[in-house]
């Protein structure tokens, strides 16, 4: 018994104090993943607070949007046009959902909605591999992918890269959607269609702003993830990473996705590191959703989500 | 003043001319014209589904008529989508209350202003200064409204909390933020009492006259009614029964048999 709590509350912290160098490693691992989690939370949260829908297909976004670089980048187009052409598409797509799924299902309830992206899911994922095939693809952006020491820390230069990146993009998403105009016309779409038209918001608008900017942070995520581990359908399954990121977080909340995530990623490789051999390693598969779980029980709007007030 | 001005401040503000909408087989509306002129309080009034609360979803383009005209401002306005209505000038509140539940008193009365907001989405997340001074400036005007309909002790809490009464009046300041030229109102006293109503008809005159809103109202309190409105039009099954001033109204035996259910005498 001794033995069990010395290894879980007294060893690991043990094993930090004697190589912080190592520490900061794995921490620094856990914030690059993290941020990368936030990147596609990000994504959710931009539709769901807009339109109060959860986009079940924004995982499969992600690999839409890695797939098109990939194709183009394989017909010999240089790396910034095919940069420019995909996020293009993304615009294109978010023109196409709002025509064909959203404006026919205007004033629907949220479940409706809701399932319409799981029908856009799967077609998404059919009509990304009849386009570009189901094959396993290399991308290659030109992000060089070496490590280099920093202060004593290991550190690699794509993953230091992808972090940059997302850090900037989220930072420039949460001034865009904070406070003053936009913010609130969205917060306004979220609340109640008829008003939000009545006041002159345009909800198409809107709605294609919304879908745009989510496609090109799905797209932000496919490149940073796809350069990592190549580009394949089991891309788009970190979207269920993103579920725990977004519990935690909040579903109505920018800097909460950002927190949800570094928490998430971060923990999960502490817990991996210094926990796992405990249980014998992978906790890396299921501590977020463990945390969630926790979460739904204690705080179910998350950290920074608003608290829905209903009156009967 | 132009010959083509001059004739413009002649005509009405809103002319409704001949506007049928159907609703399947039901015909709500059948017909009916109304003219609005520049700085009246009109009354719509009628028995309910009497084609009221159709005609004022026509006027801001949420219905389409399936014949007839909308002209506002000397311009044909018939075919024009919601946003597009109010950016014309036109502001309104819902019979039920469509506020933005979960924001602020004075996040909802801003989000009224967007129209009168300039500038790109990307410029207000680049810059930093004028987003701001613009976000000072219209906030002076948001204070103003916020005094004038005196709520200044709830500007801060949630739409969605309030009672009913002070959320019809938080409705009024979000459409009053538009500084619109035509203000429609459904039902604006509904199920307040008497102080309320009395504080909700001291607003509507207040408005008329302080901001020179022109102003629709439906309402089913008489004396209200009479009370505060230049000229009343009674609906009645989708059609136009009288308009006139409220004494012509009140006598015309057309609508009290309508309207009342009952003779006169």
């Amino acid at each position: 018994m001794s033995e069990i709590l010395y290894g879980v509350l007294v060893a690991p912290f043990r094993d930090m104090a004697g190589s912080p160098a190592f520490l900061a490693e794995v921490v620094l691992g856990g914030v690059f993943a993290g941020l990368l989690y936030s990147l596609v939370a990000l994504g959710f949260v931009l539709i769901f607070k807009a339109s109060g829908v959860f986009n079940f297909a924004q995982g499969v976004m992600v690999l839409f949007a890695a797939l098109t670089l990939v194709g183009l980048l394989e017909r010999g187009l240089p790396v910034v046009v095919a940069l420019v052409l995909t996020a293009l598409v993304m615009v294109a797509l978010a023109f196409a959902i709002e025509r064909a799924v959203l404006r026919p299902l205007v004033n629907q309830e949220h479940i409706i909605l809701f399932m319409a992206t799981i029908g856009l899911n799967f077609f998404l994922e059919g009509f990304g591999e009849m386009v570009w095939g189901a094959n396993v693809k290399k991308l290659d952006v030109g992000i060089p992918d070496r490590t280099f020491v920093m202060a004593g820390i290991q550190v690699n230069q794509l993953e230091l890269f992808a972090a940059v990146t997302a850090a900037v993009l989220v930072a420039v998403l949460a001034v865009f959607f904070h406070g003053t105009r936009i913010g609130r016309a969205l917060r306004a779409v979220a609340d109640d269609h008829e008003a939000a038209l009545s006041i002159g918001i345009p909800l198409k608008t809107i709605w294609v702003i919304v879908w745009s900017v989510a496609g090109i942070v799905a797209m932000v995520a496919g490149i940073m993830w796809g350069a990592k581990s190549g580009v394949q359908f089991s891309l788009s399954l970190i979207a269920l990473k993103a579920l725990p990121v977004l519990i935690l977080g909040g579903f109505t909340s920018v800097p909460g996705a950002i927190a949800g995530g570094l928490i998430v990623g971060v923990g999960e490789k502490l817990g991996e590191v210094y926990w796992g051999p405990l249980v014998g390693g992978a906790i890396e598969n299921w501590f977020a959703y463990v945390v969630a779980l926790a979460f739904l029980l204690v705080r179910p709007q998350g950290l920074f989500g608003e608290k829905i007030i209903e009156r009967v | 003043m132009s010959l083509a001005r001059q004739e413009a401040a002649a005509r009405p503000l809103l002319e409704v001319r001949g506007v049928s909408v159907r609703f399947g087989a039901l015909l709500a509306l059948h017909r009916v014209s109304l003219e609005i002129g520049r700085g009246e309080i009109v009354a719509i009034i009628g028995p309910n589904g009497a084609g009221k609360t159709t005609l004022l979803n026509v006027i801001s383009g949420f219905y389409h008529p399936y014949e007839g005209r909308i002209v506002f401002e000397g311009r044909d306005r018939t075919r024009l989508a919601p946003p597009d209505v109010a950016a014309l000038g036109i502001a309104r509140t819902f019979q039920n209350v469509a506020l933005f539940k979960g924001m602020t008193v004075l996040d909802n009365i801003m989000t009224g202003r967007l129209l009168k907001m300039r500038g790109s989405f990307l410029l207000e997340a680049v810059y930093w200064g004028p987003a701001r001074r613009q976000e000072l400036e219209h906030r002076a005007f948001v204070e103003r409204i916020i005094d004038f309909l005196e709520i200044q002790a709830i500007r801060k809490t949630p739409a969605g909390r309030l009672p009913y009464g002070l959320q019809k009046r938080v409705e009024l300041a979000r459409a009053l933020a538009a500084e619109p030229t035509l203000l429609l109102l459904d039902e604006p006293m509904a199920g307040m009492n008497v102080e309320e109503k009395e504080d909700m008809c001291r607003f509507i005159l207040d408005v008329n006259s302080e901001f020179d809103t022109t102003i629709a109202l439906i309402e089913h309190d008489m004396g209200v009614v009479m009370d505060i409105s230049d000229r009343v039009a009674v609906l009645d099954y989708g059609r136009k029964i009288a308009d006139g001033s409220p004494d012509h109204v009140r006598k015309d035996q057309g609508v009290l048999g309508a309207y009342l259910g009952v003779s006169h005498e």
